[in-house]
């Protein structure tokens, strides 16, 4: 995971809001950029009452205007990263970007693939050098590393403090990094 | 005034609907009905025959299994099938066994997740969140035989990489018989209820000769009485050996096409059932030394429909040629057909009736042209769930219960 | 079937055919040149009723290949049209798609990997390759590499 070196401390009273908000509850906007669907699925199951992420404040939303994060699967089609670069404009900042699964962290089997232009960080930083990304490795990744991911980013953003919450009835306490 | 001025140009696409682009679907539209149709398919083009061309015979399966995440059981058989055929080789008969347990069960959970999509296109969050519950047991099963939820990597060519436990056998018939009592529940519940029965029926209609002309296969062929099944029709794995039907429904609307993935899910269960109590005794594999030159075509039968796969030989250890077809190639296209004369109110569920992979649902916005209105995604959801509350008001009829929840 | 009984089926376009070659059983090639490709296809789908697969474009050696692949589904054959297209330089072949509507895109998938043209193809615009990939470059070329 991206570490939190690069994640910039600003003293100013506005963006310590806006980090607060954050992490208060999630908003995340998904975005295939060619995947095959598994981690799409994945995604979606997220919400289903086995993992039910919405308890934690975890919420899809329609529009990446809306969003706090992007959920990015697929390793980045060359017709896709177009659109990628379009809807990271338009998310409103700060925002983190997930990498999920193997294909947007990095491609994986489908590198030489003569129509991707990725990985996914790749494409982000052409826009914004500085961005937020996070990776959520697996073929596809379980919803619960998933799940951790998104833990563990919070906890990342404000490297002070402990983030405690539920996985499967375990009580669990991710540190920073 | 010229017709073409006349017809707006709705484009159905990914993301944002204020871009100037090439969606993923162009909908021409007269009014609030669809006119014409035209695709574009680059978002997910990866260009995987061509990286299959780089590996070797025995590598192609894992790639294969991630042209679509869903269908990752029958592409890689469809290609090892292929190959097998090359070879001249024959798996031994416990690999077509767990060859066939392992594609059913792939049905079993694509099947439940299409009727919790279509629920969620109409409203029906209820139906949405109880389908896809009922998914887990199916695939921590498959976990817990192949070692992913997805992605099993279970095939390879001359048989099975891996075996099914017999220790295994009972924990999945326990879990079988739990998932025919509410998939029994489930169809009953959708049989019975006259709201969806206004819904759907008569909705994206796909006739017989639309579906001859369109290629069409699986459940939106069989849906419009199309009675085709590679299972049966050029049977391979196991299926020869048991006792199943084919399901077929002639009406070609939605509301068929939802009733056979139902009853096929039923016939899913029964086939794991009967493969799992005659599952013979042996080896899962024989020992595949050499492809030598030649051409094999492989078909299997995934939960939407014929995968079909053309493998080329030359004798050396890569495929010259490897063509893959996905059976949303062709049922996709027949939205042309089914969605002509349709409101837009129905776009997403006349698109979902065919089963295309999930992201392609996902990915349509409506841009009207001549108004300059904008429907996104989630306006066309509201228009669908919109119809299904005005029906419902006017039958008076009440919410769908489901116990289990 | 045995090969005697394909022969009596596909008589009437058997002489277009430059042969018919059984892999197996059930998996019959009907190898041919690249000019009859639409009578045999008409045949095979309005005449025997046999059900339109998909196709497959091959950069081979010499020449050009499209495959157009049937399914007798009341056997269970998949029977394979294979048509040459000798002139690398100008690879072109008639369109199935006026016959055939689920030919469409694949047809033109063939068009935007190999650069093969389809003659009286209703609608041969890009479909798979991205907005701005360049022309004149044909992915399944053996010429470009992985």
């Amino acid at each position: 995971m991206n570490n939190g070196s690069t994640i910039n401390h600003q003293s100013s009273i506005v963006n310590r809001l806006r980090l607060w908000s954050l992490k208060k509850s999630i908003w995340v906007f998904h975005v295939n950029t060619g995947a095959c669907n598994n981690c799409d699925i994945e995604i979606v199951n997220l919400l289903t009452p086995k993992f039910d992420v919405e308890r934690f404040g975890i919420k899809l939303v329609g529009s990446p205007r809306h969003a706090d994060a992007l959920l990015v699967t697929g390793g980045g089609t060359r017709q896709a990263a177009i659109r990628l670069r379009e809807v990271y404009r338009q998310t409103a900042k700060p925002c983190v970007v997930f990498c999920m699964g193997a294909c947007a962290c990095g491609m994986g089997i489908f590198e030489k693939g003569y129509h991707m232009a990725g990985p996914i960080d790749s494409i982000i930083r052409e826009v914004d050098p500085h961005a937020i990304i996070a990776y959520v490795p697996g073929c596809p990744p379980k919803p619960q590393a998933m799940i951790m991911g998104v833990v563990k980013v919070l906890a990342a953003l404000e490297p002070k403090e402990s983030y405690a919450t539920e996985r499967v009835g375990q009580a669990v306490v991710a540190g920073a990094g | 005034m010229k017709e073409a001025a006349r017809k707006s140009v709705l484009a159905v696409g990914p993301f944002h609907p204020l871009q100037e682009e090439m969606e993923f679907f162009q909908l021409t539209v007269d009014g609030e009905k669809v006119t014409d149709i035209n695709a574009r398919i680059s978002y997910n083009h990866r260009g995987i025959e061509k990286l299959s061309e780089a590996l070797q015979f025995d590598q192609v399966p894992y790639l294969v299994s991630r042209v679509c995440g869903i269908c990752s059981a029958s592409h890689p058989l469809a290609y090892v099938q292929a190959v097998e055929e090359i070879a001249g080789v024959q798996p031994p008969e416990r690999a077509l066994y767990v060859r066939t347990i392992i594609n059913e069960l792939e049905r079993i959970h694509s099947h439940l997740l299409w009727v919790g999509l279509g629920g969620h296109f109409i409203g029906y969050d209820t139906v949405f969140m109880w389908a896809w519950k009922y998914r887990e047991p199916v695939l921590d099963l498959l976990e817990e035989i192949t070692g992913n939820r997805n992605n099993y990597g279970n095939v390879k060519v001359g048989g099975c990489r891996e075996d099914i436990p017999d220790e295994l056998i009972p924990k999945i018939n326990l879990e079988l018989d739990e998932l025919e009592k509410k998939t029994e529940m489930l169809t009953k519940a959708v049989l019975d209820d006259p709201v969806l029965h206004v819904r759907l029926k008569g909705v994206g209609v796909l006739t017989k000769e639309d579906g001859i002309r369109y290629a069409v296969t699986g459940p939106t062929a069989r849906g419009s009485g199309i009675a085709i099944d590679v299972r049966h029709d050029d049977p391979y794995a196991a299926y020869a050996d048991l006792d199943w039907k084919v399901i077929t429904q002639p009406e070609g609307d939605v509301f068929a096409k939802a009733v056979v993935r139902l009853l096929e899910t039923l016939e899913s269960i029964k086939i794991i059932r009967q493969a799992l109590a005659k599952l013979p005794k042996g080896p899962v594999a024989v020992a595949v030394k050499e492809i030598p030159p030649g051409e094999g075509c492989g078909h299997a039968e995934a939960p939407r429909g014929e995968t079909f796969h053309y493998v080329r030989s030359d004798g050396g250890n890569r495929p010259v040629r490897h063509k893959i077809r996905a059976p949303s190639y062709v049922n996709v296209p027949s939205f042309k057909a089914s969605c002509i004369g349709a409101d837009i109110a129905d776009v997403t569920l006349t698109l979902a009736a065919v089963d295309p992979c999930y992201s392609c649902t996902e990915r349509i916005t409506v841009v009207d042209g001549r108004n300059a209105l904008v429907h996104d995604y989630e306006e066309l959801l509201r228009l669908s769930r919109e119809k299904t509350a005005r029906i419902r008001k006017d039958l008076g009829a009440p919410e769908m219960k489901l116990e289990g929840l | 079937m045995q090969p005697s009984e394909w022969d009596k089926q596909l008589s009437p376009v058997r002489d277009r055919l430059a042969g018919i070659e059984c892999t197996r059983e059930n998996r019959v090639f009907l190898p041919c040149e690249a000019e009859h490709v639409c009578e045999i296809c008409r045949f095979l789908f309005e005449e025997l009723r046999w059900r339109f697969v998909i196709s497959t474009g091959i950069d081979a050696e010499d020449c050009f290949e499209v495959l157009h692949h049937f399914a007798d589904d009341a056997s269970g054959a998949i029977i394979t049209v294979k048509a040459f297209i000798r002139d690398r330089q100008v690879p072109q072949i008639d369109s199935i798609t006026p016959l055939i509507p689920a030919a469409e895109w694949i047809e033109r998938e063939m068009h935007d990997l190999l650069g093969i043209r389809f003659r009286n193809h209703p609608n041969l615009q890009r479909l798979i390759l991205a907005d701005d990939w360049p022309e004149g470059v044909y992915p399944l070329r053996k010429e470009v590499q992985t």
